[in-house]
């Protein structure tokens, strides 16, 4: 039944309305082509007798009358987010066989509102990474090849199963994070949208912590419509994060489709970096022609710190997670490695737990906190942070949304950038000053590049106004008309 | 700003993760790099900035100070490595 898997959330929730076809026939035409779908490393866990559970229940729910807004619906989870009784691991081996015994706040929300779990998809460890090679499950590999090649290619990361499984349609969208750019970047690389909502907008409870003051919550999809459906439904204030908004969600799929005429939108001239392929320029081009089509008036802004986002963030995000990840230590939960004494026993379990790349950066979050280190690195960081942030807000004072690429390249060949920690910190380039400043960042699927691989704009928003870029987002899909889809080689 | 052997050995223990000895040379390599291209942040002039703590300008909200959760203790040592009638069993701490 590849044809409902082909159809977009939206879609499937009309079908599902108007009776088309039932939540059961929906999600077991999913769990079929998951269970197929093995070569792509996407799912770490398939849970197909609790997805057919839960389509039950939708369509029980459905025929009396009590549907939800996403009822019915079978999603993909990245197991960043615990899931109660079902095994969640951050794709890290010091989580081993983790089995929460509570839910976390973003996915009883889509619960809340009748969605089906199809089950926990791959990600970097800890969301540390942007190739998805750094998990303990092995890479996901992108279902997008280059024209006339069969090399694999990295879906991006740390969200990459959530944007290989929409993708590839093997759900009809996906929850995923973004530090640094994990959501966006791995959209970009897979022909899919994905937002990062303002930092508060949903809660962090329940979700494997990083770095606590850049971590947020988001979905991938099919479309700019599916996303702004499963962000007002992830959304909310949650008294169980003290940094949650305690404000209204807005209904962000009625900005989708409204007219984005007379929007100031800027374009930040520091983005042009050194070495950009030239298709990627070109792109951005095309989307500044786009929205002038739209009736939107163009801007050129400065953003001058914007060099110095990477380098801050390699200070404040691995010292977060350094503090962050003390708690995995073999005591409570988790893998534990018996040593001599109670000390050997954490750095036993530390080192026999952690990866390569999560060691790493808590050694450097480590350092830069360390006596005699925490002024000149740890304080310095956050105060450019604070640059970054006036940054935008002056931009913010003539526009009301920028226009950049989400990623410096399309996507790469898994071990291309694996040797050279920096290189591969270089793709978030273009996302990580959204983190820094809290604000709503979005990519959305805009063309090819010449080996027919797929490149995406990113819309960055004031705080708080998810919902232009819904607007804008939803100019840029139509005009772009991206339609394309890998071929199936799975 | 070089980092030498010694101060990987260091920050290791500091983050208690074992390192061997023959690894502390690659790693004080690959730190170096890193660092050195963080470095840049020098050139960023921050005199009178206040450091950014939180990308919410919020005060941090209240709430009543009464138990809201607990009396589970099956629940939260389901996940340890070892128990001991309700209780954690970790490695021996005073002699």
């Amino acid at each position: 039944m590849s044809a409902l898997t082909s159809l977009t959330l939206k879609a499937a929730l009309d079908g599902l309305a108007d009776k088309s076809f039932s939540s059961e026939e929906l999600t077991k035409a999913h769990v079929d082509v998951v269970a197929a779908a093995k070569p792509l490393n996407a799912y770490i866990l398939e849970t197909p007798e609790k997805a057919i559970e839960m389509a039950k229940a939708s369509d029980a729910r459905r025929a009396k009358g009590e549907a939800g807004a996403l009822d019915g619906a079978p999603l993909g989870i990245k197991d960043l987010f615990c899931t109660e009784g079902v095994r969640s691991t951050a794709c890290s081996n010091i989580l081993g066989n983790f089995v929460p015994t509570y839910e976390s706040t973003v996915t009883a929300n889509l619960w809340r509102d009748g969605a089906v779990m199809l089950g926990k998809l791959n990600l970097d460890e800890f969301a540390m990474g942007s190739s998805n090679e750094t998990s303990a499950f092995g890479p996901v590999v992108n279902p997008w090849r280059s024209e006339g090649s069969n090399a694999k290619l990295t879906p991006g990361g740390s969200s990459g199963g959530s944007a290989a499984a929409v993708a590839a349609d093997l759900c009809l969208g996906a929850t995923a994070t973004d530090t640094g750019g994990s959501i966006r970047q791995p959209a970009a690389f897979t022909g899919t949208v994905g937002i990062k909502p303002t930092y508060g907008r949903c809660s962090r409870w329940g979700v494997v912590a990083f770095a606590s003051s850049l971590d947020q919550a988001g979905p991938i999809a099919k479309t700019v419509e599916d996303a702004a459906i499963l962000l007002k439904s992830m959304s909310g204030h949650d008294p169980k994060d003290s940094t949650s908004l305690d404000i209204e969600t807005p209904d962000y799929p009625s900005f989708v489709g409204k007219s984005v005429k007379g929007l100031r939108v800027g374009i930040p001239k520091e983005y042009r970096v050194d070495g950009m392929p030239p298709e990627i320029e070109k792109l951005w081009e095309q989307g500044i022609a786009w929205l002038k089509e739209a009736g939107c008036e163009i801007v050129e802004v400065s953003l001058p710190h914007t060099k110095y986002a990477l380098p801050a963030y390699y200070i404040v995000a691995p010292a977060e997670a350094s503090s962050n990840l003390a708690r995995y230590d073999g005591m409570r939960f988790g893998l534990r490695e018996n040593g001599g004494n109670l000390t050997e026993t954490y750095e036993n379990t530390r080192a026999a737990g952690f990866g390569a790349e999560v060691k790493r950066r808590i050694l450097i979050g480590t350092y830069v906190l360390s006596a005699g280190y925490y002024d000149a690195y740890y304080v310095k960081a956050l105060k450019v942070r604070r640059r970054i942030a006036d940054d935008f807000d002056q931009a913010f004072q003539k526009v009301d949304a920028l226009l950049t690429p989400t990623a410096p390249s399309a996507a790469f060949g898994l071990g291309e950038n694996a040797d050279d920690p920096v290189a591969m910190y270089l793709n978030d380039i273009f996302t990580v000053t959204v983190n820094l400043a809290g604000l709503p960042g979005m990519s959305i699927p805009a063309g090819v590049d010449a080996n027919g691989l797929p490149l995406g704009l990113q819309l960055i928003g004031k705080a708080l106004d998810e919902g232009t870029l819904f607007s804008l987002g939803g100019a840029i899909e139509k005009a772009a008309d991206f339609k394309t889809k890998p071929a199936k080689w799975w | 700003m070089a980092i030498d052997a010694a101060t990987v050995r260091k920050v290791a223990r500091l983050a208690r993760i074992a390192e061997p000895e023959d690894k502390l040379e690659a790693l004080a390599k690959e730190l170096t790099g890193i660092m050195t291209w963080i470095e840049q942040l020098g050139e960023v002039d921050t005199d009178g900035v206040e450091p950014m703590t939180s990308a919410v300008a919020v005060t941090l909200p209240m709430r009543e100070d009464v138990v809201t959760d607990g009396g589970d203790p099956a629940k939260v040592l389901s996940n340890a490595p070892k128990t001991v009638d309700g209780f954690f069993v970790v490695p021996k701490v005073v002699e």
